[in-house]
This record gives C-alpha cells, sequence and structure tokens, in this order.
C-alpha cells in the first residue's frame, strides 16, 4: 500500500529536471550583464520560493495539527520543513554564489530577500532540537506545530520588514529579478519552478512512505513479538515517533 | 447512586507504549477507590488523567458526570489533587500560597483560614514554605486541594509525609468521614484497603484485579506486585 | 479573568521580590555588557547607529535572560498543575506573564538606559527622550508577547537554557531592526527627526504576536 504512485511521481520529476536543465544551459539566452553565471538564478530562484512555501505549507499543517490532534497532520508538517531546511541550504549556497556573480562579494546585506532568507533558516534551525529535547512524543508534537505555526507567519512578516529597512537604508540594487525577465527566459523560469516543485514534493512523499512503512513495520513485530512490548529504539530522534494508535489486526 | 467515575476501556499511550490499556471501572459517589499495583503500573497516570491533566487516548471517560477530554472544563475546580509535589510556591507562604489558589478558584479568604486553622497550621501560615518541614508543607498541599471544598478527591499517598498526629487532624477533611468521593493512589495495600470500598489492582497499565473490598482475594493482590 | 490576572501577577511579583532571580540579573548583565562594548569597540562614547545597536542588542541579550528565567519557578514547583487544576482561564497565565516580564524589562530599563547614557552615548538623552520612551515601550511589548510564547515553549524541554535564546533571537530581530532604525537619529547630533512610520511597523508586529501567542499559549500548557 505504500509509495504506489511513487515510480510515476519519480520518473515524471526526474523528466522534467531533465528538460529544465537543458533549456537552462542550451535554450535560454545568456544574460547580457552576468553572462554565463546568471542561469544559477534558475536554480536558485525557484529554489527559494519552494523551500519558503514548504515552510508555510509545514505551518498549514501544524494548524491541522493543533486543530484535528491527529499525530499524522503533525509528521506531514516535520517531513514538509524537514525537506525544506535540506532545500533551504541549497538557496543559502546558489544564493551566495549568485551574489558574488552580481556584486563581487560572496554576501551582500543590501539584498533583502537574501538578508530575510538567512534569518529565516537561523529560526528554523532550532525545529529539529526543539523536538529533540522534548522526550514526550504527544507535547514534542505540539511543541513542534507551535514552533510551526509562528514561524511559518514569520516567514512573509520578516521577509517584508527587511525589505522596508532595506529601501529604507540603501537604494534597490537590483530591480524585483524575476518581474521583468524577456520571453524565454521567462518560460525557462516557469519552468524551473515547475520542476523543482515537483522535486520537492517527490521527496516529502518518499519521507512520509519511509517513515509510514517502518512505523507499520514497527507494529506488525509488535504483533509477532509474544511479549506485549517491544523494546524502544535505543537512538532518540527529533522525528515524530508514529505512535502505534491503530495496531494492525486488531 | 449515581457514578463518579466511569471508565470504559480507558487507554493511554505514552508514545509506543501503553500507559493505561482498556481500564473499565466505575466509582459511586461518596464511595473510596484504592489502586494498587507496582512502580509503573500506571497508577499515577490513571489519577492524572481523571484530574484533566491528561488526556485519554481511547475510551470513554466521565468525571463527575461529564466527558473527558471534551468537558474538562467542567470537572477542573470540582477535583482536588492532592500529590506527591505540594504544588506550592516555595518562595510564599502557605498563606500566600493558598490566597493564589483561592483567586484561582474564587473562593473567598475566610476559607483558607478556616482550613490552616483546621490542619494547626496558622502559627506557621507565615513563613516561606521552603522553611517547613514536609510534614507542614503536605498539610498545606491538603488545605490547597480543598480549598474549593471538591466532590472527588483524587489521592497519591496522602499520608506519606505526616506524622500520626497530622494524619489525625487531616482525617476528616481527606479521610471517610469528609463523605467526598476519593481515588487513593498506595503503595502500602493493608493501609489503603482498610480505607476502600472498591480495589483496582493494576499492572502494566492493565487491570489485573477488580473487586469490592470485602470480597478482596488475598492471594491475587499479592500476585499484583510479583 | 481580572481577578486571576492579578493574584496570577501579585504570585509573580512576589517570587522576584523574595528569589531576585531575574531583574537584578538583567540589569547587571546589561551594564557589563557595555563596559564590553567599550572595550570591544574601543571607543569612549558611541552615537548615531552605532549607539542604537550596542542598546538594543545589550538590552535584548539581557531580555533573554528573563525569558529563560520566566516559567521555571511553575516548571519546577507544580506551577503549571496547580493552575491547570483550577477554572481559571489559561488566557490569563498568558497575560500576566506578559505582564511580568514588560515589567521586568521596564525596570531594567530605568537603570540600564541612564547607565548607558553615561558610560558611552556621546549626545545628550534629553532631547531624545520622549521618542525613546516610545520605542522602549514598543519594544518591551514585543519582548513580552514573544518571550511569553518562547519561554513557555522551551521551558519543558531538557535544554532550555540553551532552546529559550535560540528561539527568541531571530523572532526578535524584526524588533531590532525596527527599534535600531527608530533611535539612530535620535542618538545624532543635532537630533534627528524619527522615521515615525516604523513606529507602526514595529507596533503591528507586536500586535502579530501577541495574537498569536493568545491562540497557541493553551497548547503549550497541556500534558
Amino acid at each position: 500500500m505504500y509509495g504506489k504512485r511513487l515510480r510515476g511521481l519519480a520518473l515524471t520529476t526526474t523528466a522534467l529536471l531533465t528538460l529544465t536543465l537543458v533549456a537552462v544551459f542550451f535554450w535560454a539566452p545568456n544574460d547580457a550583464t552576468l553572462g554565463f553565471l546568471q542561469k544559477i538564478f534558475y536554480i536558485h530562484v525557484p529554489l527559494a520560493i519552494i523551500t519558503l512555501s514548504g515552510f508555510i505549507a509545514g505551518g498549514v499543517m501544524a494548524i491541522q495539527h493543533l486543530r484535528s490532534g491527529d499525530s499524522r497532520w503533525d509528521l506531514r508538517s516535520y517531513v514538509a520543513i524537514h525537506i525544506s531546511l535540506v532545500f533551504g541550504v541549497g538557496v543559502l549556497i546558489t544564493g551566495s554564489i549568485w551574489a558574488r556573480a552580481a556584486w563581487g562579494h560572496w554576501w551582500v546585506w543590501s539584498e533583502p530577500t537574501l538578508v530575510s532568507f538567512l534569518l529565516v533558516m537561523l529560526l528554523y534551525a532550532t525545529y529539529q532540537p526543539l523536538r529533540f529535547a522534548i522526550e514526550d512524543p504527544e507535547r514534542q508534537a505540539r511543541a513542534a506545530s507551535v514552533f510551526a505555526i509562528v514561524a511559518g507567519v514569520f516567514v512573509p512578516i520578516c521577509f517584508t520588514i527587511v525589505r522596508l529597512s532595506t529601501a529604507y537604508v540603501h537604494p534597490r540594487t537590483l530591480d524585483d529579478v524575476s518581474g521583468n525577465l524577456p520571453g524565454r527566459m521567462q518560460v525557462v523560469f516557469w519552468l524551473s519552478l515547475a520542476s523543482v516543485a515537483l522535486l520537492w514534493l517527490l521527496l516529502w512523499r518518499y519521507e512520509m512512505t519511509s517513515k509510514n512503512a517502518s512505523a507499520q513495520l514497527r507494529r506488525l513485530r509488535q504483533l509477532l513479538s509474544e511479549d506485549d512490548e517491544l523494546p524502544p529504539p535505543l537512538r532518540r530522534s527529533a522525528a515524530p515517533s508514529v505512535g502505534a494508535p491503530e495496531m494492525v489486526g486488531r | 447512586m449515581a457514578a463518579a467515575i466511569e471508565l470504559n476501556g480507558v487507554t493511554r499511550r505514552y508514545g509506543e507504549r501503553l500507559a493505561l490499556a482498556e481500564v473499565t471501572l466505575t466509582l459511586e459517589e461518596g464511595r473510596t477507590l484504592a489502586v494498587l499495583g507496582p512502580n509503573g503500573a500506571g497508577k499515577t497516570t490513571l489519577l492524572r488523567l481523571l484530574a484533566t491533566l491528561l488526556r485519554p487516548h481511547g475510551g470513554e471517560t466521565r468525571v463527575l458526570g461529564h466527558a473527558l477530554p471534551e468537558e474538562s472544563w467542567a470537572v477542573r475546580g470540582r477535583i482536588g489533587l492532592l500529590g506527591h509535589e505540594p504544588l506550592l510556591y516555595r518562595e510564599l507562604t502557605a498563606r500566600e500560597n493558598l490566597a493564589y489558589h483561592a483567586a484561582l478558584h474564587g473562593v473567598d479568604a475566610a476559607t483558607v483560614e478556616r482550613l490552616l486553622g483546621a490542619v494547626a497550621l496558622e502559627r506557621r501560615a507565615d513563613e516561606p514554605l521552603r522553611t517547613l518541614s514536609r510534614g507542614m508543607v503536605q498539610r498545606a498541599a491538603v488545605c490547597r486541594a480543598l480549598l474549593h471544598d471538591p466532590p472527588l478527591l483524587l489521592l497519591d499517598e496522602p499520608r506519606a509525609n505526616l506524622d500520626p498526629t497530622a494524619s489525625e487532624l487531616v482525617e476528616p477533611l481527606i479521610g471517610r468521614g469528609s463523605g467526598r468521593t476519593r481515588v487513593i493512589v498506595s503503595h502500602d495495600p493493608a493501609g489503603a484497603l482498610a480505607e476502600a470500598d472498591l480495589v483496582l489492582g493494576l499492572v502494566r497499565g492493565r487491570v489485573a484485579l477488580l473487586a469490592p473490598a470485602d470480597q478482596l482475594d488475598r492471594a491475587a493482590l499479592a500476585e499484583l506486585y510479583r | 479573568m481580572r481577578a486571576v490576572v492579578a493574584a496570577l501577577l501579585r504570585k509573580e511579583l512576589r517570587v522576584e521580590l523574595r528569589t531576585f532571580e531575574s531583574i537584578p540579573a538583567m540589569t547587571l548583565f546589561s551594564v557589563t555588557t557595555y563596559v564590553l562594548f567599550h572595550f570591544g569597540l574601543q571607543q569612549n562614547q558611541v552615537s548615531s547607529s552605532l549607539a542604537s545597536g550596542v542598546l538594543w542588542v545589550t538590552l535584548l541579550f539581557a531580555a533573554v535572560l528573563g525569558i529563560n528565567r520566566l516559567f521555571v519557578a511553575d516548571a519546577e514547583q507544580g506551577g503549571f498543575d496547580g493552575f491547570l487544576l483550577s477554572p481559571a482561564d489559561r488566557g490569563a497565565l498568558l497575560v500576566a506573564k506578559g505582564a511580568a516580564l514588560f515589567l521586568y524589562l521596564t525596570v531594567v530599563e530605568v537603570i540600564s538606559v541612564p547607565a548607558f547614557a553615561l558610560l558611552l552615548l556621546e549626545p545628550s538623552l534629553g532631547a531624545a527622550m520622549p521618542g525613546l520612551l516610545a520605542v522602549l515601550a514598543l519594544v518591551n511589548l514585543g519582548v513580552a508577547a514573544i518571550g511569553t510564547l518562547v519561554g513557555a515553549l522551551a521551558v519543558r524541554t531538557r535544554s532550555r537554557d540553551l532552546l529559550g535564546p535560540l528561539l527568541s533571537l531571530p523572532l526578535l530581530v524584526p524588533v531590532v531592526i525596527g527599534a535600531a532604525l527608530l533611535t539612530t537619529p535620535l542618538f545624532s547630533t543635532p537630533v534627528r527627526a524619527m522615521p515615525l512610520h516604523w513606529l507602526v511597523i514595529l507596533a503591528l508586529y507586536d500586535l502579530v504576536f501577541a495574537v498569536i501567542a493568545f491562540a497557541l499559549f493553551d497548547f503549550l500548557l497541556e500534558d
């Protein structure tokens, strides 16, 4: 029952990603001022958009969790934030390369999106330690959801405030990057956005499937063991424990 | 007589581990339930669950006629919990602590004084709790649990820190004579049996024994602690 | 609700007055930090944006000390259970704790801000005072809202001393942004006008987090 449509999704994602990369390198025109290096834009910006959307999605799932008390929503929220954290590291690295190409420095404080992104990442970096520090699984799930909602609200506010402050301190160095692109660049950008979104979705589904499958496996082992309790796993983990709400075969 | 506590297949998990598994019992108003069992049997979990401090994960829980957790707001303020911890601030005096809890429960100051008198704590009522002995702190905790005159008492080894004199002092408040429904968790089967109408034995969260105190099988009781 | 908040706040202040766990530590910490800045920056006097930065970063770190201590007595002495057993509205605890934190910060600032003016600030504080008071009030409000929420979140974790600051500092960055922009012209000679719209932005930020704290606080109390 697990991972049924995963293969289809995986193949679609691979195909679209390949197409995107080909389009980025061979079809999109070279940028007049930045040249070849501008192409990192097609990875950086969609990656950033999807990361932030993933964080916000994690917050929405956390709201569902607190409203329903259903721990599966906590798992969904956890996986969403987890995948977005991984993507987020990619955003910071590509952003840094972009900054180097565009302004000659690895880091620029005058670029509000980059700065906001760093702030958001600093906040989300505490998500896993927070989970790790609470032993009671139910309280861990609730605290994590509270965090996910607070942080999810923080994301747009942080971007707004940093942008407002940068506008006040520095004049903008670069106009809105995704807004006024010439035709072909526009197409490649949207293509890239779609394939990064699919990649996020694929990874999310994949991790969900893996988590559910190992929980199911544990439940089955529990049933097989004559004794009524399996020893708890030795290694603690920040991931939500998918408890045994519905014991198999009961 | 109406039932003060009705449990039907009540389950509470701690992660994967079952802390309470399918506990079913009925306790009528004015009666006393003794909860016995070895360490880790789920006795405290049951008490905290009845006190609305823990949510049940399955089954039906009704306390004082209200379903938990949906109607826990109606149960809060009608139960007195007296456990190992006094739930009082160590830096505050007994009087200040009780005044604080009286405000939380909407009870007047006269009740505080009456209870302090009843447990013979007036003389030390203005000293910080951290300077009082365990027994005196426990007496203050008895006052705290009884401030709002709860019809249901949840007691976890209520006399653990009390000497015989103090034990006698609190007897009319938390003993059988108080006329309240009581749940007593105890490690001392003999003492608890003397007070109980109904005995519940828990082993690893499951009901191992449930019988009226006067029909109790001593062998089954001994089996609990194996 | 009002009587309950009053009782909670009275209890809070009494415990603080008996233990002196928060306010003196926060005050002393902030003054020591000014001394550190003097040596770290190798400046006898600071003004303008540098002065803003020193003041707000110092006050924020001092606030974090208070946030870390805010719920410790309740977690360790059964205060949460005692409160939860009563029929009192849980929002009352949030309001009382927030008010207590706001008060602590205010008391700390009464000493710490003049100390800053004395030790490091180049322009005189007189002309800047009305504006500075407004900014301080908004900053305290924001710290109170965020601090109460984060304090409740962190207190029942194993590493609360680490998680408190790690969680609260990123959330407080927008407060620093606003406060620093607002006071930079105040700490310049001659004093320039504050960018007043930042007062509104700061107030909105406070409001948003007060609402979030109110909506989510209940979930942090339950076991």
